[in-house]
């Protein structure tokens, strides 16, 4: 036996779980692959380039801000979350967006949004939400250009040089490959004095959109490819099922509500629940371990309120998509949340007395 | 019987085989032993023999020093070598005080009171001779048993629980204890039972040992209100509050005991302690030490107090290459020992030597917020934000926290993906606690002392002064008489 480095007093536990953060960040990376692969798949090589440029530029601002604060970058750029970041922003992107908007969202979220809190852990509100929502303000052009999704190898796909072209010089034809999102359709329609359902003829099937040939992010095109990676998340325990089923279970409530006080101006809970980011939301941005409670009744109080948020601003806002903005609102209410969710502790009361002592009457 | 949940806990590897396999063995007694006098809680106790003599195993060498003590027996019978400070089985690798014989190979008894039939006895009898016996919580608290019977006594105990979880990795002591002398573990049960007089007894049994329960069972049929719970695998269940409220459902209300709502804990290992003490008259100078990890020959060996852990270690046939760190207890509380070079005492379930790769530095980074450690953590505390809160040295609000409420079960840090020693913080948070409580104590004191040293010195400065002011007065009074007279005289 080698004895132990001088006289290092190191007290139990003496085994650990082998979960690590690392494997944390890079589960939930694979869980987000069948509905990246179904991403590329339908949008082609401009949206290879926007994961990747995203994924480039998030490490880039890490490295360089990591450098800056004299703090070490390799086990930080190791663990993947700036990827995790990079990739839940590209996946929550138009699928064609040009190079810059990849190169100032990586930016956003990892400065701005991660870097000037303190780095892994220390950020109030979800990087990859801040990052998007503030280029939807700043660029509501370039981000609300969603693509129609084209089958591989047909004429309309770009093939790997015209991709680069798209990425870096910008889109040609613009009007013939691009359309509205259900959700920005029917925003639209409505405010012309539409109804509901005779507006979504044409743009909408239940079925198409569960499938994910829809326009919109690559996040949310598939409904049923991100339902299936959070089921890999659920089943790995690297998230609870509190969150998802407080979101989820939420939309439907408060959609379901509306929708059967005015189907003509309220759509169903069912567009609700395969339209936007709400299942990428439900599983991968909201189940942020960093910006979200940390008990599980805290959780549900988090998710629901991420759910009427997404209703209310879907509903009534000025925006077709709430999901963004939903989850900013609630990251910030999550300390407030925390504080008035703690465990009760064992031997004591809530409010932190202990319990009473039985009578000693009761004693010999 | 249904059993209650308790909040959080974690599942490491069990790794209780090999050893939960196989019998329990007797290793040739050393040479030299080597028995701390410092085995329990409480103050030490004092020894009782000289240099050079002679003693019998389980003749007294040291007896209790107050109330909450316990006495030190002899393992063997041999010649007092020396007695003097040696490196006690603990992390700081302080020394103790400690009796060191060379056994003289005979093992030969001294006089034993062994009792036909306890229940004939006083139950505080059965107690005080509990206590005699050097009999201490075996399951790792090692709290002399006999005061936890005598305040039992003066309270009402409805359940009196033994203790058989054993939730740490790795130990099998109880499990083959209560495979291969179950009847004996019984008996002690029973002992307990007649002394303390609950309404029923549970002997609770995690469900990984499933020879244990079914040895305990078959002794238990026929003994009134005695009853085995199984239990489901999961740690700390152990440990006493926990094993309360799997049991009872009630939990111990902070900063009370277990007494205060009519329960009492016992480890099996004490029980069966008890049924020596009791029925063979024998003080507690043996127990079962589950010897595991990377040994070549894992197994359980009923070594005798005192037996060095390297001894205990080469029977075994020594440990694999590469062990890099030697546990004494569980992986999930126990110490870390500074050496080999130290006994087996009286609260030691196991010796377990860690391999580089099964202990191996992991760097601690970021917390994620994950909030494992809130799931894990059996009292409900929040150990990500007490950590915090210590890291910044902001204990008093890490104490409004819970800091207090933690029992050091190292669940937390067991599970933090981070390799956060949250556990760690928060041990050095309560010793630094104290150590501010005590200086603030001596800082009271010493203005006390100082304040009544000022009074005293202004008392004698004043009597001082007035004695002056008095002989002044009287000299005075006699230099104008006498100037008087000397006046008279000019």
């Amino acid at each position: 036996m080698t004895p132990p480095a001088s006289h290092e007093a190191i007290t139990g536990p003496h085994t650990y779980t082998p979960l690590t953060v690392d494997q944390i960040m890079r589960w939930v990376i694979i869980a987000l692959l069948p509905a990246t692969l179904f991403g590329l798949f339908i949008y082609g090589w401009p949206a290879f380039n926007l994961l990747i440029i995203t994924i480039l530029s998030a490490l880039f601002w890490e490295a360089l801000c990591l450098k800056l604060a004299s703090r070490p970058i390799k086990p930080a750029l190791k663990d993947s979350s700036a990827v995790l970041t990079a990739w839940l922003l590209a996946m929550s992107m138009p699928p064609w967006s040009p190079w810059w908007l990849a190169v100032l969202g990586g930016f956003i979220a990892i400065v701005i949004g991660k870097q000037v809190f303190g780095g892994l852990g220390q950020n109030i509100f979800n990087p990859a939400m801040l990052a998007r929502v503030t280029l939807l303000v700043a660029f509501p052009v370039e981000m609300t250009t969603w693509i129609t999704p084209e089958i591989p190898a047909s004429a309309s796909q770009p093939d790997f040089l015209q991709g680069l072209q798209i990425t870096f010089t910008g889109i040609p034809q613009i009007e013939a490959v691009s359309g509205a999102t259900v959700l920005s359709h029917i925003k639209t329609e409505l405010t012309r004095g539409e109804i509901l359902p005779a507006l979504l003829e044409g743009h909408y099937t239940p079925l198409f959109s569960t499938g994910g040939f829809t326009r919109g992010s690559m996040g949310e095109t598939s409904a049923v490819l991100i339902f299936l990676g959070g089921m890999v998340l659920l089943y790995k325990k690297i998230i609870s099922w509190h969150i998802p089923f407080a979101v989820l279970g939420s939309v439907v409530l408060f959609s379901s509500f509306l929708h059967l006080s005015n189907s003509s101006i309220y759509a169903d809970p069912y567009l609700h629940l395969m339209s936007g980011g709400l299942m990428l939301c439900a599983f991968f941005i909201a189940t942020d371990m960093v910006t979200s409670p940390a008990t599980g009744i805290g959780q549900i109080i988090f998710g629901v309120g991420c759910g009427l948020m997404i209703v209310l601003i879907r509903s009534f806002g000025g925006f077709p998509e709430g999901v963004g903005f939903g989850v900013l609102l609630m990251n910030a209410a999550t300390p407030l949340i925390d504080h008035y969710t703690r465990p009760r502790i064992y031997g004591r009361r809530r409010s932190g007395d202990p319990l009473p002592v039985p009578d000693h009457d009761e004693k010999k | 019987m249904k059993l209650f949940q308790f909040r959080g806990g974690v599942h490491p590897e069990g790794n209780k085989q090999p050893t939960a396999d196989k019998p329990v063995v007797r290793p040739t007694m050393p040479e030299r032993l080597y028995v701390p006098l410092l085995q329990h809680v409480g103050p030490p106790a004092e020894p009782v023999v000289k240099t050079g003599q002679r003693v019998l195993k389980g003749q007294l060498i040291a007896r209790a020093a107050g109330h909450v003590s316990a006495p030190v027996h002899a393992p063997t019978s041999g010649i007092i070598c020396a007695i003097n400070d040696f490196q006690a089985p603990h992390a700081s690798g302080l020394p103790v005080m400690t009796i060191m014989i060379e056994s003289d190979g005979r093992d030969e008894w001294t006089d034993l009171t062994p009792s036909e039939d306890p229940f004939q006895l006083d139950p505080e009898e059965i107690a005080i001779r509990v206590g005699a016996a050097g009999v201490v919580g075996l399951g790792g608290a090692t709290f002399p048993a006999s005061v936890k019977l005598q305040q039992a006594r003066n309270s009402k105990i409805e359940t009196l629980i033994i203790n058989g979880g054993e939730c740490e990795p790795y130990l099998s002591c109880d499990d083959r204890l209560m495979q291969e002398r179950p009847n004996e573990v019984i008996d002690g049960i029973r002992i307990l039972q007649y002394v303390v007089q609950p309404e029923k007894v549970i002997i609770a049994i995690e469900d990984n040992k499933s020879l244990a329960i079914e040895a305990i069972r078959e002794a238990a049929k026929g003994h009134e209100n005695i009853e085995v719970a199984v239990a489901p695998t999961c740690y700390p269940l152990g440990s006493a509050k926990q094993m309360i409220q799997a049991v009872t459902g009630k939990e111990v209300p902070a900063g009370a005991r277990s007494n205060d709502i009519g329960v009492l804990v016992h480890n099996v290992g004490t029980a069966y302690a008890v049924h020596r003490a009791i029925r063979h008259g024998q003080p507690l100078i043996s127990r079962i030490v589950t010897v595991g990890g990377a040994v070549t020959n894992p197994q359980n060996v009923e070594a005798p107090i005192g037996m060095l852990i390297s001894d205990l270690l080469n029977f075994c046939g020594g440990t694999a290459d590469g062990v890099q760190r030697i546990v004494m207890g569980g992986p999930m509380m126990g110490q870390m020992l500074p050496g080999a070079n130290t006994p087996v005492i009286k609260g030691c379930s196991g010796i377990i030597a860690l391999t580089e790769a099964q202990v191996a530095a992991r760097k601690p980074g970021p917390c994620i917020r994950c909030s494992s450690c809130i799931k894990a953590c059996p009292m409900g505390l929040v150990p990500l934000e007490m950590a915090g809160l210590i890291r910044n040295n902001e204990l008093d609000k890490a104490l409004e926290l819970g800091l207090r409420d933690c029992i050091a079960c190292g669940s937390c840090s067991f599970v933090c993906p981070s390799n956060i020693p949250l556990v760690q913080y928060f041990n050095y948070a309560k010793g630094e606690l104290e150590m501010r409580k005590r200086a603030e104590h001596k800082a009271v004191e010493t203005r006390k002392l100082s304040e009544s040293r000022q009074a005293r010195l202004d008392a004698q400065q004043k009597a001082r002064a007035e004695a002056l002011a008095k002989s002044k007065a009287a000299a005075a009074a006699k230099k104008s008489s006498s100037s008087d007279e000397t006046g008279a005289a000019a």
